[in-house]
């Protein structure tokens, strides 16, 4: 049997001494269109950073089709959000696309007409490729995210993980990247996305991972996606763990 | 971006200096520029050969690694760095009571660790933000660097020429050890820039990806600080302390205004060092042997002032003269269109357009419309008949003014009938647009529109046909009243 595409048991990651999420336990398996919701602060972008290494854990572990991320993180393409990084950096789009080669080519190495093909074929497929030579500064918010998707998938990889794709975009680009998310699963790909409109999650996503600091629900759309699940993920059940988060923070003693 | 220190204080030093050297610059006189100029760039006097080759190599050291130091919005690091080593520096030269280059590079070095050690330690464990703990350790180290300074120029034994170089700066205090250690650091420097480039452009752009690639990027930052410590501690001694974060600004600076992608700002920016160093290096050779640093900061704020003012994309003097040519063309275009207007309201049977008629309609004095029919005529858009009163169009001026008056009715018309704007809202707007609408947009528009006749208040579009036909009766319905 196929082992799962991402597999976390009870990852723990904390800021500052504070946990922000506890114990989350998941089985991805492989080809899933998975949508994680939550309300704000429920640690939704501290677990994507966390699978990647990018946040140190302070318990559990992460397993990437069977091995550690290190020994596969090839096979792990990236979608940060957008605010991460300064637009007006004098890149062009290509360069920032581009990008998504080194990891397999290794920093020193040249990039190559391949690699450049590729880096081509991606803008193409999120319609950006009129804009390969622009200026990143002269993109719109949209624009700007679809490069992002393109530098993605110009790493070629088999998980993808995207922190808030669709904020800030207009309609007519979340219903491009949607499609793209779509036609990646149908080639076998699994896609863990961030999402914050609960109103088109259920239409999005065949999984949902529902998270407030801990994991509240995982599966199937129709399985996870009931009142009771979103009423435990944004309901205010989560106080006494927060309370108690914040005097451990503090060093007080647990009551 | 922190000019205004960079060139406060070169002014006051060059107020200090003048008062108490001012026999010095006198020597001037006794030897032409070109004779100086010529014995301080072809290399032929050997003590100022050492000089220019330092200055080179510092100005692309600086260069290269302070196009990073920009992009990566960290200029104030590079300052607190250069500020903050000098105690290190004064450490090294109590050594051994020399000034021997690699004891003051690696003490200086070590000290330049501390401080950003200082400020991390500040951020992490306190509210305060990075700018402010900055701010402390660069002067807290600063002071302690003057101290010790101080301490070693009144120490009775050792060697002590060369010390109080580092404030201000002597290109020619240099010597060939020192020539060696800056050859070396800006070898490292080129080294590193050229393989790591891939991931120096990573780290710069977007850190957090890098690492999910599994770049070095934390490898990569620490040896990029390193390299920028050892070109602020060999440039201390041609530049000065106080001044030498300025060449880690100024010429990248200056690459961003011109160019916009990484790799040619740190090429430009390492010309653009070299060039500021050295001609830094000759005018204070000129003025007989003034303190160096201030030299390279006021060329480089120079080159600096001037690409701001006359940059060919972003320049502030090339902006204005672009909106003022616009500002004429729309002027032009404007005149064209109220002869146009003339003579549409005369059937296009009339022979010219009377110079009183145009002032009448656009409201303006005659002497003013002497002057734009003068402009029309240098255009070759318009000629003016003998006696000075009536304007006839050119072939190209007939052809300008029915382009402009078919933008103005097909942009009313797309506002009202695609648009849904009311009749009575449109003239401001396609007042403006007329001005900008390109020739493939009026395509698309006349398509749009299906390649309507008449404007919403009536009038005559004049077809692609009626602008090329040369001055001729546009042959559509007609005219009403305005």
């Amino acid at each position: 049997m196929n082992p799962p595409a991402l597999e976390l048991h009870d990852l723990t990651v904390s800021y500052a001494k504070k946990p922000v999420l506890y114990g989350v336990d998941v089985q991805v398996p492989q080809g899933a269109l998975v949508g994680i919701i939550g309300p704000n602060g429920a640690g939704k972008s501290t677990m994507i950073r966390a699978i990647m290494g990018l946040t140190p854990l302070s318990g559990g572990w992460v397993r990437i089709f069977g091995e550690s991320f290190e020994k596969n993180r090839q096979r792990v393409g990236y979608v940060p959000q957008r605010e991460q990084v300064d637009w007006d950096f004098p890149v062009n789009v290509m360069d920032v696309v581009l990008m998504g080669r080194y990891g397999r080519r290794g920093w020193l190495r040249r990039v190559t007409k391949e690699d450049k093909k590729i880096a081509e074929e991606s803008l193409d497929k999120v319609g950006m490729l009129p804009f390969r030579n622009r200026q990143i500064a002269n993109l719109s918010g949209g624009q700007q995210q679809r490069v992002f998707l393109a530098r993605a998938l110009a790493q070629q990889s088999d998980l993808y993980l995207m922190d808030e794709p669709f904020a800030g975009v207009d309609a007519t680009t979340e219903r491009a990247i949607m499609t793209l998310l779509q036609d990646l699963q149908s080639q076998g790909k699994t896609i863990l996305v961030v999402h914050h409109d609960l109103t088109t999650a259920k239409e999005y996503f065949d999984h949902l991972l529902l998270l407030n600091m801990r994991l509240i629900a995982f599966g199937k759309t129709q399985d996870a996606f009931t009142v009771e699940q979103l009423q435990k993920t944004y309901g205010g059940r989560l106080t006494i763990l927060s309370d108690v988060a914040a005097k451990a923070a503090k060093g007080e003693a647990m009551p | 971006m922190r000019f205004p220190k960079t060139v406060v204080l070169p002014v006051i030093w060059l107020l200090l200096t003048n008062a108490a050297h001012a026999a010095r610059i006198g020597d001037l006189t006794e030897t032409s520029i070109t004779e100086q100029a010529l014995r301080f760039f072809t290399f032929s006097d050997p003590s100022l050969r050492l000089a220019l080759l330092g200055c080179i190599l510092l100005g692309l050291n600086c260069g290269l690694l302070g196009g990073f130091v920009v992009v990566r919005r960290m200029s104030l690091v590079g300052d607190t760095l250069s500020h903050a080593v000098l105690p290190g520096v004064a450490l090294g030269f109590l050594w051994n009571h020399t000034k021997d280059p690699l004891a003051i590079l690696i003490g200086a070095t070590l000290v330049g660790c501390l401080s950003m050690l200082t400020v991390s330690a500040i951020t992490r464990t306190t509210r305060l933000k990075e700018d402010a703990a900055m701010g402390l350790v660069l002067s807290s180290f600063y002071a302690i660097g003057i101290c010790l300074i101080g301490m070693i120029q009144r120490l009775p034994s050792g060697n002590k020429s060369g010390i109080d170089k580092f404030l201000f700066g002597q290109a020619a205090a240099m010597n060939g050890h020192d020539i060696t250690l800056m050859a070396v650091t800006s070898g490292l420097t080129l080294l590193f820039v050229t393989f790591g480039y891939r991931g120096l452009l990573t780290l710069s752009f977007h850190r957090a990806f890098g690492e999910s690639l599994g770049l070095p990027m934390g490898f990569l930052h620490h040896a990029m600080m390193l390299l920028i410590s050892f070109a602020v501690v060999t440039a201390m001694q041609a530049v000065g302390v106080v001044l030498v974060s300025a060449m880690l600004i100024i010429p990248p600076a200056t690459a961003c205004l011109l160019t916009d992608r990484l790799h040619r700002v740190l090429i430009l920016s390492a010309i653009i060092g070299i060039a500021t160093a050295v001609f830094g290096a000759f005018f204070s050779f000129l003025g007989s042997n003034l303190p160096t640093g201030p030299f390279m900061v006021l060329a480089g704020s120079l080159v600096f002032t001037m690409t701001f003012l006359f940059s060919p994309k972003q320049g502030w003097l090339t902006r204005l003269w672009r909106q003022q040519t616009q500002k004429c063309r729309i002027e032009r275009e404007n005149t064209l269109k109220a002869m146009y207007h003339l003579a549409e309201r005369y059937g296009f049977r009339e022979e010219g357009i009377t110079l009183l008629e145009l002032a009448n309609t656009r409201r303006e004095p005659l002497e003013q419309i002497r002057q734009r029919s003068d402009d029309l005529i240098r255009q070759k858009l318009a000629t003016l008949t003998e006696d000075g009163s009536m304007l006839h169009f050119t072939p190209e001026g007939w052809r300008k003014a029915s382009a402009i008056v078919r933008n103005h009715r097909l942009w009313e018309l797309y506002l009202t009938n695609i648009m849904q704007y009311g009749a009575d809202h449109v003239h401001d707007d396609a007042e403006k647009i007329e001005h900008v609408l390109g020739e493939d947009t009026v395509r698309q528009l006349e398509r749009r529109l299906d390649f309507p006749q008449t404007d919403p208040h009536g009038k005559a579009i004049p077809g692609a046909r009626d602008i090329h036909a040369a001055i001729a009766k546009p042959n559509l319905g007609k005219p009403t009243g305005y």
